[in-house]
């Protein structure tokens, strides 16, 4: 039985996921259809995929969707940088751990839409807006597991690299980094899923150029098929981002979970 | 031939966590150049402490420690350590080739240079065929073959080992013990090397340091008049080597039941 379980099962995750996308959108096509809900408010599937294809002939929806991703991008690269070094330096210094660490956790809850009138108020709709938005909430995810990932080096090959008189910066190069990076991968993953809603939130709320805004033009001049197939995109792309970012995840993990399965 | 090695007076008291505790109360020894010196005590005695404190990875509490002259306050040039948790001493995100090299970079030795010394450190554990391995890839034998090629490569004037065979097999013991003495008369290397196992003590040593029980002062200096060509077989069977063993057996016996030297 096992034999021919293994296929299934690996089969079945997918297959049992799609089965719903499948479900899902078989209902909101019968919806509308039978009548049971305002084609106005929430029209058929077959439809918004239409308006979808219409969108994709459009040079506006790409610049949008260049803006979109410029954006995110952008914002997911220097959170990246200002938490990966924030983190090591930090981590490497016990001192400013202990300075550093109430801080951290009163600052990190504080959501990140919270900045959105002080930011409206310094630098309108225009990018910046969105960048702050997006770096102050990836941030956190990325300096808190590159903080785990500084404090996970073993006492060890800590002590080794001392007693073989490594230089502080060959300490960090060569103990601290590998040890922190399966870590920094994990932050990326988490930081991506952020940085993207951010971007749509900074878009849609404060009319920062990008897909968000699309969509907020589009729901207040009525366009309801459009609406729904921007946010349908929207929807995708956030699929694609987090598929990204584990396959990247996966394969910077790899030595790390082959040690940890040999060790253990 | 001269001092290297000066431990004058050494005091070690762990304190923190509301409580203290006295590792090491008075140790006076000196280790002569070239020399190679086994260290026994039971388990707990503060061995591992004493090591650390020499290697500059501890501060003491008190007395004085010299390297060829100068006092100890941080690692010092010129000396390598066997860690007792070897198979963690190593980087597992480097292969065993790398593992060698990264101490010969910090050393700052040019490419050819490491290279040379890397090839003829594997040659020397036997480990040629498996320089590009990651070390979770082999055995506890040979990941500790591998940290004392390390430890050679690095050409050191003197070469701490603590416990490094304590997690291998008779037969695999038995080749390293060879390893280490081969190792030491090819280099002209002082070694200081801690074990609890006596035959190893004697079987390798000049002398054999007795360690007191915790507060740990030393019980008795035994030296170990053996020829210097030395063979498992012969050695271990020979009169003179059975009786060093039973008076160092009896010593670390009476270090167990608390006995010290002068009622200190
Ligand atoms: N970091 C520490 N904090 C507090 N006490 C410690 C610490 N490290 C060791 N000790 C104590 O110091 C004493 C000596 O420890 P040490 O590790 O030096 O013994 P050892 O002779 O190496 O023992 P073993 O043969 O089991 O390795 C022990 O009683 C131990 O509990
Ligand atoms: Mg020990």
């Amino acid at each position: 039985m096992s034999v021919l379980a293994i296929p299934v099962d690996r089969w079945r995750r997918p297959a049992l996921g799609l089965l719903g996308v499948v479900l899902a959108a078989a209902v909101v096509e019968a919806l509308p259809r039978l009548g049971l809900v305002d084609e106005r408010f929430l029209p058929p599937f077959s439809r918004m995929v239409t308006g979808l294809t219409e969108q994709l002939a459009l040079a506006e929806f790409w610049t949008a969707l260049g803006q979109t991703l410029g954006g995110w991008a952008l914002g997911l690269a220097i959170a990246m940088i200002a938490g990966v070094l924030a983190g090591v330096v930090i981590g490497s210094v016990p001192l400013l751990r202990a300075i550093t660490s109430s801080t951290i956790e009163f600052l990190r809850p504080i959501p990140s839409v919270a900045l959105i009138p002080l930011v409206v108020l310094i630098y309108g709709s225009r990018l910046p807006s969105a960048l702050i938005l997006i770096v102050y909430a990836a941030f956190w995810q990325v300096l808190v597991q590159v903080l785990y990932g500084v404090a996970d080096v073993d006492p060890v090959v800590r002590d080794t690299a001392r007693s073989y008189r490594f230089s502080r910066w060959g300490v960090i190069r060569s103990v601290v980094w590998p040890t922190t990076l399966p870590y920094v991968v994990t932050g990326f993953r988490l930081a991506a899923a952020v940085a993207l809603i951010l971007e749509i939130t900074a878009e849609l709320i404060i009319g920062v150029p990008g897909l968000g805004r699309s969509i907020g033009v589009a729901q207040s001049s009525g366009a309801v098929t459009e609406t729904y197939a921007l946010v349908l995109f929207v929807g995708i792309i956030g699929v694609a981002v987090n598929g990204f970012a584990r396959a990247v995840e996966k394969r910077t993990l790899r030595w790390h979970t082959s040690v940890r399965r040999d060790l253990a | 031939m001269t001092v290297i090695l000066d431990v004058n007076g050494l005091a070690k008291t762990y304190t923190g966590h509301g409580r203290s505790v006295e590792a090491v109360r008075d140790l006076t020894f000196q280790i002569r150049k070239g020399e190679l010196v086994c260290i026994v005590g039971p388990s707990g005695a503060g061995k591992t402490t004493l090591l650390r404190c020499i290697s500059g990875l501890l501060d003491t509490s008190g007395g004085r420690i010299s390297l060829d002259g100068t006092a100890v306050t941080g690692p010092p040039a010129g000396m390598a350590v066997v860690f007792q948790e070897y198979g963690r001493s190593l980087f597992p995100w480097l292969t065993v080739r790398q593992n060698i090299e990264l101490p010969l970079k910090e050393k700052g030795l040019g490419r050819s240079e490491r290279a040379a010394k890397i090839d003829a450190a594997l040659e020397a554990v036997g480990l040629r065929d498996s320089a590009d391995a990651h070390p979770w890839q082999l055995s506890g034998g040979m990941q500790q073959r591998v940290a004392i090629a390390r430890a050679v490569a690095y050409e050191p004037s003197v070469l701490l080992m603590d416990e490094p065979f304590a997690a291998v097999d008779a037969q695999t013991r038995a080749d390293l013990e060879d390893l280490v003495r081969r190792l030491w008369h090819q280099l002209g290397v002082t070694v200081l090397f801690v074990t609890h196992d006596i035959d190893e003590s004697v079987y390798l040593g000049q002398r054999v340091l007795v360690l007191s029980n915790r507060p740990t002062v030393i019980l008795e200096d035994v030296p170990v008049d053996l020829p210097d060509e030395r063979d498992q077989l012969g050695t271990r069977s020979s009169a003179a080597f059975t009786e060093i063993r039973t008076h160092v057996y009896e010593l670390v016996q009476k270090a167990k039941q608390g006995h010290r030297p002068g009622g200190r």
